[in-house]
Parts: structure tokens; sequence; C-alpha cells
């Protein structure tokens, strides 16, 4: 037996003594209710009679989060599109497509970040502000993350593309760098800016190049003494071979052109001709990949795997994916520099540079306190065949059990658990008994939301679920005397016995009050009238009093003939039929025929007597 | 990670259980002032009590829902020797105004001559059923043939335990391939090392409950016990509360290799043994698909345990009926 490494983490909760106290509980379908207590056994308690509280435990407030939901529910429309394109996808166009998925649901995320960071702005306390802006990190971190996952497993980006595709995955992680060019260069003499220089690195750093080389001309035009210089360094900035899209040369041409140039790069270097200006010396140092330079900008890189894909664009521009860890490694070493441990983010980030996608995965459920990021995740890698070459303990099964609890923690929440409804229909091995065992649970609070219960159970042909809440919900009807309401749950629940019960109690109501209610329910019961023998006897009965009242006697007759014969009647019902019988006997209307006449009276010489010794013998039915 | 809340119980003593209903919208609370609260959840999600009342004459140990396809019912088991049967009636315009209901005793259960330890309904597809334990080492299964009627309970079957119970749990499984099934948990602390937990099926032929396995390892006192749902498992999980927690699987061995017509056998492994609460266990408890177990112990926790295994609850392969990988493995996940 295994126990995954990691303490978890404890939840206080606030009031409770945690000295030893002992604890009952229960689980709910969302929530658990804890409360203090003792043991012991003993009929007297020793302790203080205190009165504690009761505590109801909710998890993962992300659930009920406003904005998130948004992200919920349309991350839902991304997932149940995949899930419906999967046949389509053939050939070249697969990955182009499973791209674009990946990209729909990176841009929700972002869109979910740029709300979040809106409401941190505008919140009105700082508690709340902050609460805000930790979401956000997050968010942030998870578009990181799916952003490289979608580079290096989706994309699966070749040598050169690689670097470019890394490149944009560190830009677009990098903000400021936009604020503070429109900072500068928005100043009256942007090379004079304070943070002029720490822009220009910042360009470079980030092989922004073309930019970089725009600012050293605002430099040189300011001062003639280092013009000469900004021009060359500018020139090498302009000259450096990258791989363009659509470029036709080859990777091999590509290193060697690569090579002259970053010779050239060494020879200035070499023969001092930035040697006045240690800014522009320090460009060039970090033009040729030298390690120590950057690391001076620690500050301006802000973290290892942008020192990474910097130390790859200026020393190992052709990297090829397989050889990604390496440098990733000793990057994250070299950039921590002994002085503090990797968190998290950065062990999630190295297993996706060394193609471990389970660890990416495993990493990503402790660290993260829900499961929409691994699910959709993890979903979208099993559809591009990720999934299956590996262990083949979990293999597709691993998809099955995120969505699994993704699909589960939604059914806590009063709405968003019809989006869980989805993401179960997509688990073929355990997702209809995972949907069976939640969807009775949905507390039926209105009978709009009972028939979009039923709705859904219907579609699915889960018959036992469909019963189980027509029962409940007749059940509740009877107790509260809407007989209507029983009926009709019973008749949709096909349960005879019920019916059979409810219209036992219509019967007697009739018995007692001498009319029926709900007439409009039991005049239109249809074919539903044959569930049980006594329902139909009330169907037909209240038929046969339509009959008389609309003096559609013969109609009348026979129907009543036919309630006496057929055996449906229920015993105590005996007399009422024949009470109802006798002003009909008085009828000398010719269209009521004589033999029918005749068997009602032979019915009645037959059993009113025995109707008569039955009203003798027990107190009246 | 989680978010608390608390109501003030107003019990006038220890609380010993609570209790959610099936959709997890009220709760009854039980304790040695002898009462019972029923709290009712309201649309904006705030608890108010609206129901309390004396139900026995010793302290209540044990609060428990019926299905509520059977209507609102509550059963409560007490020091007192008793077990009841409760229901609510649906009171006047007034109450329901002032947010009141009033629950009816329905039936009292008297046969115990000790304080009757626990109760519990019976999976829904077997009616209207509920089982009491007792101190007695007797465990009594009572059922409302009419559940219409709830004032009529017949005592169908006494189980004698020979050792003192404190816990039981039935099989919610309604697979037709699974006997009606009850476990059954000892405190009993004599130095007779007897096994603790007991497994009682229902036999259709004799029409009574037999004995079926009894877990030789658990030698210590237990005080919870607790089947995990079934989703479609051929075999069975079973949750333990005592020194420490453990779970085992039942496998039922096919009928053909058993003598026909004697309870089902079972390959028993233990599959789980947790004992970072450094103390005794007192309650074990699932989540409703089964896969989070709840405990708590001496020590001020309730520690959530993961199944993430997957083969754990479908073996490797489409074979359902295959065989229980061993290595499975549990995440723990400490709350408070």
């Amino acid at each position: 037996m295994e126990e995954l490494d990691g303490e978890p983490t404890v939840t206080l909760i606030p009031g409770v003594n945690s000295k030893k106290k002992q604890m009952c509980f229960d689980w709910g379908p969302g929530e658990m209710l804890v409360c203090e207590t003792s043991f012991n056994k003993k009929e007297k308690s020793e302790t203080v009679p205190g009165c504690p509280f009761i505590y109801i435990i909710r998890k993962d407030i992300d659930v009920y989060s406003q904005i998130l939901r948004k992200l919920f529910n349309e991350s839902h429309g991304i997932f149940v599109g995949l899930q419906r394109i999967e046949e389509e996808l053939t050939g070249k166009s697969r990955k182009a497509q499973l791209v674009r998925v990946s990209k729909n649901y990176r841009s929700v995320i972002r869109a979910c970040m740029e709300e979040m960071h809106q409401a941190a702005i505008a919140a009105k306390d700082p508690a709340s502000g902050r609460q805000f802006s930790s979401q956000v990190s997050i968010l942030s971190a998870m578009e990181l993350i799916w952003n490289l996952c979608e580079i290096l497993f989706i994309e699966v980006a070749p040598a050169g593309p690689l670097l470019l595709h890394l490149l944009d995955w560190v830009r677009l992680h990098v903000c400021e760098v936009d604020s503070l060019l429109a900072d500068v260069l928005g100043s009256e003499n942007p090379s004079k800016h304070e943070s002029f220089w720490n822009l220009v690195t910042i360009l470079v750093l980030q092989g922004r190049l073309d930019e970089a080389r725009q600012m050293l001309s605002k430099e040189a035009d300011v001062s003639p003494t280092s013009a000469g210089m900004c021009r060359i360094l500018g020139d090498l900035m302009r000259t450096m071979p990258v791989l363009s899209p659509g470029n036709t040369q080859t990777l091999t041409e590509l290193e060697l052109k690569w090579q002259h140039w970053h010779e050239e790069c060494e020879r200035h270097l070499q023969d001092g001709t930035f040697a006045s200006s240690p800014h522009l010396e320090s460009l060039c140092k970090i033009m040729l990949g030298d390690e120590a330079a950057l690391l001076e900008q620690k500050e301006l890189l802000n973290n290892w795997y942008h020192f990474l894909v910097t130390r790859l664009l200026y020393s190992h521009p052709t990297v090829k994916p397989i050889d990604l860890h390496f440098y990733a490694q000793s990057s994250l070493d070299l950039f921590l520099g002994g002085e503090s441990s990797p968190e998290p983010l950065d062990n999630i980030l190295m297993a996706a540079f060394e193609f471990d996608i389970h660890q990416v995965i495993k990493e990503c459920s402790i660290a993260l306190s829900n499961w929409w990021f691994v699910a959709h995740l993890t979903d979208l890698l099993d559809h591009c065949k990720l999934l299956q070459s590996h262990n083949l303990y979990f293999g597709s099964n691993m998809r099955e059990f995120l969505l699994l609890e993704y699909a589960s923690g939604l059914f806590a929440h009063h709405s968003l658990w019809q989006l869980g409804v989805d993401y179960f229909d997509y688990c073929p091995e355990l997702g209809r008994v995972s949907l069976e065992l939640h969807i009775e649970r949905i507390p039926l609070s209105t009978e709009q939301k009972a028939l979009k219960v039923l709705r859904i159970c219907e579609q699915r042909q889960m018959t036992e679920q469909v019963r189980s809440i027509c029962k409940i919900l007749a059940m509740k009807a009877v107790r509260n005397n809407r007989l209507g309401s029983a009926l009709s749950w019973s008749i949709r629940a096909k349960d005879a016995a019920f019916a059979t019960l409810v219209s036992d109690r219509f019967l007697r109501d009739y018995c007692e009050r001498g009319c029926f209610s709900d007439l409009d329910l039991i005049d239109n019961l249809g074919p539903a009238m044959m569930l049980s023998d006594r329902l139909t006897f009330l169907g037909k009965y209240r038929e046969f009093h339509r009959f008389y009242g609309e003096k559609r006697f013969f109609d009348a007759a026979s129907l009543l003939l036919s309630l006496m014969t057929s055996q449906i009647a229920p015993r105590c019902f005996w007399v009422t039929l024949l009470t109802d019988a006798l002003p009909l006997l008085e009828q000398k209307q010719e269209d009521i025929e004589n033999t029918k006449l005749e068997m009602l009276r032979l019915a009645l010489a037959r059993n009113l007597a025995r109707a008569i010794i039955k009203e003798g013998s027990l107190e009246g039915s | 990670m989680f978010v608390a809340r608390s109501i003030a119980a107003d019990h006038k003593d220890l609380i010993h259980d609570v209790s959610f209903d099936f959709h997890g919208r009220r709760m009854a609370t039980c304790s040695s002032d002898q009462s019972v609260k029923v709290w009712d959840k309201s649309e904006n999600g705030d608890w108010h009590c609206t129901a309390s009342w004396k139900t026995h004459s010793g302290s209540v140990w044990r609060v428990t829902w019926a299905h509520p396809e059977f209507g609102q019912v509550l059963a409560s088991c007490s020091f007192d020797r008793t077990a009841a049967v409760w229901e609510e009636i649906v009171g006047e315009s007034n109450d329901k105004l002032r947010g009141q209901s009033h629950w009816v005793k329905r039936t009292t259960l008297v046969d115990s001559r000790t304080s009757v330890t626990d109760v519990k309904f019976a999976p829904k597809h077997m009616g209207l059923m509920l089982a009491t334990c007792s101190a007695d080492g007797i465990v009594r299964i009572y059922e409302a043939p009419d559940v219409m009627n709830l004032s009529q309970w017949s005592l169908q079957h006494e189980i004698s335990c020979k050792l003192s119970c404190s816990c039981i749990s039935w099989n919610p499984s309604s697979s037709r391939a699974h006997s009606p099934m009850i476990a059954v948990g000892s405190d009993d602390s004599s130095p007779n090392a007897m096994a603790k937990v007991q497994i009682f099926e229902y036999n259709e032929n004799t029409r009574k409950y037999a004995k079926a396995e009894t877990l030789m390892t658990v030698t210590d006192p237990v005080h919870d016990i607790a089947f995990a749902p079934n989703l479609g498992r051929s075999f069975h999980i079973l949750a333990i509360a005592t020194k420490d927690v453990r779970i085992f699987t039942l496998k039922p061995v096919r009928k053909e290799l058993t003598s026909s017509g004697g309870p089902t056998k079972f390959e028993i492994h233990i599959v789980a043994q947790f004992d970072n609460h450094n103390s005794q266990v007192w309650r074990v408890s699932w989540n409703i698909t089964g896969t989070v177990l709840a405990s708590s112990g001496d020590d001020g926790c309730v520690r959530l345990w993961k199944g993430i295994s997957f083969p754990l609850w479908i073996p490797h392969g489409l074979d359902r009926d295959g065989p229980v990988m061993p290595s499975s493995f549990l995440l723990l996940l400490l709350l408070w």
C-alpha cells in the first residue's frame, strides 16, 4: 500500500477546540455535518454539558464564485464540442483542430483572469481584493502550464519552431514589458528615462530585437559618443538569424548561419567594441548567451523558465524537444542558486519539459484545489492519444477518474449540476452509475426543477431513478393531501401500488363528501388509467357520473353494469354502486334495452343480499 | 479548501449523533438531553430548527432518516433500551408560517433488554425495514409491511451476536446478485479475543439471516462500521472504525464452489489500514459515491481518505469480476 508523499492541508475550524475533542459527523450530498461529542457511552456525562455548535463544512468555494461560473459554463461548451467532433478528427487537420480547442480553453481562462482582475481592483475591502488577486495568480499559473502543455504535447513543436513557441509563451506571461515600453516611449526624453536600459535589456531577453534596436537608435540620437556602438549593436540585432514561419531554409542552414553570426558577436566582444559602454557590452554578452551575464539580470528575468528560454534563444536556438529537460534542469538550478527550493509550479513545469505527462497531472492535482484544470487538460491530452501509451494502470482511466471528480463537485451546486450531467455522459465506465447516484440527491425544491431532473433521467432511460423521484414526490403530495398531484406522480412513476392507494383516497373522499376533487386530472387519464385496477375503476366511475350528468342514461347504465360485473370495484364501494343503480332502474326511456335492465335487476338480486349481510356484519366500510 | 459555518445547537447536553436527510436539506441531531431536533435549510442557505421534542427517557445515541420514498420518517435509539420511529405530520398553516413542524411517534420498539446502540434503515429496495443492535448482543430487524401505516412494525429477525454490539451497517447494493447483508461491530472489551466484526446474510430458502463471515483479524473493540455504496462492483467494501481505520474487500466466491444452500463464502482482503489518528477511531462514513471515506478519532480530526487507484473500483480490464488489486493506494487529506 502506498501513500502519496506530502502532508495534506489542515483546515482549522474556528471555534473547535481541537485538543483531543471527539467528533461525530455525517456526509451530505454537498456538505458535511460535524459536531463535538463524546463517545464514552456513559449515561451521565461528566463534562460540562456544553452547548456545542454544529458545523457545516463545504468543500471548494470555487464552485460558488460568480466569476468562475463563467469559466465552468464556457469550458463545458468546449468540452462537449470536443467529445462530439471526436469522430471527425482525422488526418492532418486533427492536430490543428486539437490545437484550436486548446487555444479556446486558454482564452476562456484569460477572459476569466481579466474579469477577476477587474474585480480585484474594484473590490470594496482589502480582504476580498486579496482573494480576487490570489485567484488571478492561480488562473495565471494554470494558463502558463496549459500553454506549455499545448506547445510540447499538442502542437508537438519540433526543433526550430519549438523555440519560437517558447518565446511567445514567455512573452505572453510577462506583461509589464508593454506598459514599460509605453511609459518610456511616451516620456520626453526616452533614452534618459530611468528605466530605459532595463527596458532595452528586457526586450533583448525576450528576443524582441527590432524594438530593442529602435530604442538604441533613440539613444544614438541623443548621445553622439555612443552612436557608433549603438549602430553596430543594432546591426547585430538586425542580422541575428531566426527561423521565421514559412521559411524554407532547413535547420542545418539556420544553424550554420547562426554560428557565423554568433562568431561575429564574439569578435566584437573580444575587440572591445562596446568596452566604453557597460550597458551595451552587457547586452552583447546576453546575445552571446553568456550565463553569468544572463544571471545578472535575474530580477528582470523574474523566473527560471524565462532564463531558460533566453538561454536557449542565444545559445541553442535549434534545441530539440528531447533535450529540453537538460537545459530546464540546469536553468532551474542556476537560477535558484541553492538559495531557495522549487515551488509546486516549478515542479509542474519541469515535469512538462521532461515530457512526463502523468507527473504533470499528478502534481497539478495536488497543487490545485479543484479538479477543473486537470480534468479538462487530461481529457484534451487523451484525445491527442497521449495517455494510452503510458502506464496501463491508469491510461484512459485517468481521464475518466478526473472527469468523475470534477463532475461530482459540480453536483454540490444548485444549478451547475446540469453541466455535470454532460461530463458523466462522456465517462463510459462509471459515468452512468455516478450520475444515477448524484441525480437522486438533487433537492426537488420546485416542480420545475423536478421536471428538469426527470427529463434528464428519462432521456437516459434511468427508469429506477424516474420511479424513485416520482415516488418521493407522490408521497410528499399524499402527506400534504394534494391527491391530484399524488396521482399524476404515481402515474409517471408507473407505480401501480401507489396509484391504487391514491385512487382509494379519492374514492374515500367521494364517499365522505359526495364529490370528486381534481376532476380535470381524472377525466383526462387516458391510457394511464390502465396502470391499476383501482385507478381504472376511479376513471370509469367518474365517467359514469359524467354520463349520468349528461343524461346519457343508456351509456351510464351499461357502464355501471360493467363496473359491477368486472370485479374491479372495491368491496366498500358496492353499496354506492347499487345506490347509484336505483335511479336508473326507474328510468322508463325506451332506449334502455330491456335485456340490460334485466341483467341489472338480476345482479341486484344476487348482490343486494350479499351487500346487506356485509353491511350488517361490519361496522360499515 | 474548506469553508465552515456554525449553528448553535441549543441542546442542553452532549450531542451524540448528527444526520443529514437524503437530499441534504434537513438534518437531525440527538442528545443526552433525551431530545431530537430537526433543522431545515432555507432557500438562502440558512438553517432553522423546525422541531425539537423529547424522544426517550435516556440519552439518545443515534438518529437516522428513512428514504424519502417513505415520507418524512426518523428513527432514534437510546440508553432507555428502546428505539422509536417518528413521522412528520403536516401541520396547520399557522405552524408552517412560524416555521414549525410536528413529529409524532409511530412506534416504540421495546424488545431490547439493554441500551440500544445503533439503528439503521435498510436499503429502500428492501421496503421499509430497520435494524437495531443492543448491548445485549442482539440485532433485531423490523419491518413495516404497509408503508402508509407506520404504527405497524413486526419483529422479523433476531440475530444473536454473542458480543455486546455497538454498530451496524446494511449493504446498500441493490444488485440481484447480492442477498441482503448486514455487518455488525462489537465494542466488547472482555478478554476472550473473539472477532469483533460479523457479517450476516439473508438466505432466500430458509428465510433467515445466517452468519456468512467473521473478520478474524479485527480483535479490538469496533466503534463504527460502514459498507461503501456499490457502483456495480461484484465485491463489497467495508470500512471499520477500531483502534485504527481499516478497509476490507469481500469478494463473493462463486456459488458452485461452495455447498449450495449455505451463506455465500467470501474472499476477504484488507486493502487499507491507517493509524494516523494515533488513537481510537470512533466514526467512519462514506460519501454518496463511495469514493471518499471520512473518519474521526480522539485527536479532534476528521480525516478524508480518497481512493485514487482506479482499479480499486474497477479492476483493470473490462471484467468487473476480476481480482482486486491489493496495492491500491489512498491519498490522505487532513481536515482540521
